[in-house]
């Protein structure tokens, strides 16, 4: 997948307006998912789910951090996230229709916080770099 | 057959209320043909769709958007029986206008989005979820003919 030089601007434009709320929001998608889609919570049996959890909170953070660290690299995504790509291959394994899940649920949080800067072309840079990583993430598995 | 509790019911007319609904479906079908531009190829008669503004400005998106979204907000009304009152639009979707089935859940997904996006701090996990099992229904029902 090729981002254009908008789908950059677009993706870097909402990330900086999001700031330091994107921890919360990673939390938020985690929750959204682990709510709408309850078999995502089977890669999880080791956590408590229910509102407001610190693990809940503390692994949204990580999300987060990881997504940030991909927009700063958006021209050598396989580079920065060949760690993350290593341990969701061998160690994780997490079947690959979930990461569509994740990625949905972090489209409604922004949606949902951010109206005014969720356009259309955001939207679809944003999906554009959600499935980006997806795919990244899930490359290493065979 | 989708199974919503009473109180997913009550939460799904709820918030379709509050909403302008003839916006929502404009915006769904605007973002399923900007956001997935492969889904343009049933529409090549609609005029210029060249750029994110020409679709959300296009009449013929706003329209067609508007008759999508009254199809499905009279699902809503009969979410007992949807395979029965999507039986004829799954006929039509199959032999005529030959949509595959997997457009029916990316406009779904393009339908919660909107509401997330109107609806802000009332579109609680509780609410998503609600509309995801209606939004997954009526895929599912619009895809039932098919042969």
């Amino acid at each position: 997948m090729v981002f254009s030089e908008d789908d950059k601007r677009s993706i870097k434009g909402i990330w900086n307006k999001v700031g330091g709320h994107l921890r919360e929001y990673g939390a938020e998608a985690l929750e959204r998912m682990f709510f709408v889609y309850p078999t995502t919570k089977t890669y999880f049996p080791h956590f408590d789910l229910s509102h407001g959890s610190a693990q809940v909170k503390g692994h949204g953070k990580k999300v987060a951090d990881a997504l940030t660290n991909a927009v700063g690299h958006l021209d050598d995504l396989p580079g920065a996230l060949s760690a993350l790509s290593d341990l969701h291959a061998h160690k994780l394994r997490v079947d690959p229709v979930n990461f569509k899940l994740l990625s949905h649920c972090l489209l409604v949080t922004l949606a949902n916080h951010h109206p005014a800067d969720f356009t259309p072309a955001v939207h679809a840079s944003l999906d554009k770099f959600f499935a980006s990583v997806s795919t990244v993430l899930t490359s290493k598995y065979r | 057959m989708v199974h919503l509790t009473d109180a997913e019911k009550a939460l799904v007319s709820g918030l379709w209320g509050k909403v302008d609904v003839d916006e929502i479906g404009g915006e769904s079908l605007s973002s399923l043909l900007v956001v997935y531009p492969w889904t343009q190829r049933f529409f090549e008669h609609f005029g210029d769709l060249s750029s994110a503004s020409a679709v959300m400005n296009n009449a013929q998106v706003k329209a067609h958007g508007k008759k999508v979204i009254h199809s499905f907000a009279d699902g809503l009304k009969h979410l007992d029986n949807l395979k029965g009152t999507f039986s004829s639009l799954s006929e039509l979707h199959c032999d005529k206008l030959h949509v595959d089935p997997e457009n029916f859940r990316l406009l779904g997904n393009m339908i919660i989005i909107a509401l997330s996006h109107h609806l802000g701090k009332e579109f609680t996990p509780c609410a998503q979820a609600a509309f995801q099992k209606v939004v997954a229904g009526v895929a599912n029902a619009l895809a039932h003919k098919y042969h």
